[in-house]
């Protein structure tokens, strides 16, 4: 599983969806890199991630692994958000994976996303849901 | 100088269960069910919602309304709730770093039965008015759980309220007029450590414990405020069921209309710390500038906080700036069957 460290040093993006967008080109990073992939600038500033947008594409994990096997089957879906930038994450609240569809309008909550078994830590961030 | 509500917001789960089908699953007679504790269906947490989960969506229903309150002007946030994802881990540091409001706060989780979330409400508006902090927030919210089969199984749902209280007057949507408190030690209902579920003394929960509360907390701020039930235009009272609010409410000389637009028992359950302050939602959804609005909570063990609030006329322009809670209650509903509830409650043992 994630360990304690990793998931806190993460809690910037997973909580408050911080993006990094480059000063030297505009373009909105997520996750934050150190380098732009565009212009190579290396001085960002934060801005959060709209919390609308559309399914791209999307599968169904039927096995998933250890942390995720309570959501099993588990809607994994590209979501393009309302400015441009294109996030992988779940999707939540479907009584049937079945109703997903490629142009899917969707908006983020704020769920739990994994968990460490019954003692281990909980692990939170974002999923799509239907919008 | 006056304190109240800059922003509040609701989050009800969207999966639902209705009472025949736990009903059928324990040999029970659903339509004397429906008609003791005027209950329907209630609402059920995914696997991925939690008191967490809920109550930062219903904070951030109470920043959209807010009429762009800095998340870093929140000086105390509290969370009330019988259901803390962590024994040990404040469940307030996660919704406070979801928001952006930290690190410069004051956080703590309170547990009081159904009435934690009250609690919060009650401390948050306490430290606006002595000047300690520019903004509080108190958050009431429960995954509650009842045992397999016991009554409480019909009511316990989940949900969250949250309200962020302050003292710039141009943002003030609904000010506190009064406040009080009642309690005494009532053993109506417990939970014991690493225990999965609570235990109630059944009838005792009823007239020693809820509606003698519940009456001298409402008669207590009533007396106070010098105000006569007459004089509101809403009145909500803690939900354990469909039944208690209306009986209580009518006890104390309010009308069916006073009561009725707070009351979401009967179709959401018992949302336990979130329950009054949710149907209080419900309430601002709708109210108009000027009305007087009472909310009193109740908490087994037992005790019950009362509030006073008068409506301004900001209310008009913030309410429709967040999901109502009338629509995530009546809109969008995920029917699941006992199997999946039972799964999603954690009520099956998984192999370690």
């Amino acid at each position: 599983m994630i360990s304690p460290a990793r998931s806190w040093r993460e809690f910037p993006q997973r909580y408050r969806l911080e993006a990094a967008r480059c000063e030297g080109c505009e373009k909105v990073l997520y996750p934050p890199r150190v380098v732009c992939p565009d212009c190579g600038g290396c001085t960002f500033e934060t801005t959060p991630l709209p919390r609308e947008g559309k399914v791209v594409t999307f599968t169904v994990v039927r096995v998933p692994p250890a942390g995720y096997t309570e959501q099993s089957p588990l809607p994994i879906a590209l979501v393009e958000l309302t400015n441009g930038v294109k996030v992988m994450m779940q999707v939540g609240d479907l009584a049937d994976p079945e109703e997903l569809e490629i142009g899917m309008p969707v908006r983020l909550e704020f769920r739990r996303v994994a968990w460490d078994g019954e003692a281990g830590l909980i692990f939170y961030g974002h999923k799509a849901v239907k919008g | 100088m006056s304190v109240g509500i800059v922003g509040y917001g609701a989050f009800i789960p969207r999966r639902r269960i209705k009472l025949e089908e736990i009903a059928k699953v324990w040999g029970a007679d659903a339509p004397s069910y429906r008609k003791g504790l005027q209950l329907h269906e209630k609402s059920v947490p995914g696997a991925d919602e939690d008191t967490v989960t809920m109550s930062v969506e219903a904070t951030r229903n109470a920043l959209a309304r807010s009429g762009g309150v800095d998340p870093e002007e929140i000086g105390a946030l509290y969370v009330g709730s019988e259901s803390h994802p962590y024994a040990v881990k404040p469940s307030g540091t996660i919704v406070a770093e979801a928001i952006g409001a930290t690190p410069a706060l004051h956080i703590a989780d309170l547990e009081f039965a159904c009435k934690a979330g009250t609690e919060g409400l009650f401390l948050a508006q306490a430290l606006v008015k002595a000047g300690e902090v520019k903004y509080a927030v108190g958050i009431g919210a429960d995954t509650s759980q009842g045992a397999p089969g016991d009554a409480l199984e019909y009511s316990a749902a989940a949900g969250a309220a949250a309200f962020i209280f302050g003292n710039d007057e141009d943002r003030i949507l609904a000010e506190v007029v009064d406040t009080y408190s009642w309690t005494t030690d009532t053993p109506d209902f417990w939970r014991r450590e690493y225990m999965h579920y609570p235990r109630h003394g059944s009838r005792f929960t009823g007239e020693p414990a809820y509606f003698r509360t519940t009456m001298s907390s409402a008669r207590g701020i009533m007396e106070k405020a010098g105000l006569e039930p007459g004089e509101f235009a809403h009145a909500i009272f803690h939900q354990p069921n469909g039944k208690f609010p209306m009986r209580v409410g009518k006890k104390l000389g309010f009308t069916q209309e006073q009561l009725e637009t707070g009351w979401l028992s009967p179709w959401l359950g018992n949302t336990y710390s979130g329950a009054s302050p949710i149907g209080f939602t419900a309430v601002l959804d709708i109210a108009q500038p000027e009305d007087l609005v009472l909310l009193t909570s109740f908490g087994s063990g037992a005790g019950s906080d009362s509030f006073v609030f008068r409506v301004k006329e900001r209310i008009e322009v913030a309410r429709d700036r967040a999901a109502k809670t009338r629509e995530q209650l009546d809109e969008n509903q995920i029917y699941v069957d006992y199997g999946t509830y039972a799964k999603l409650r954690g009520k099956i043992r998984m192999a370690e």
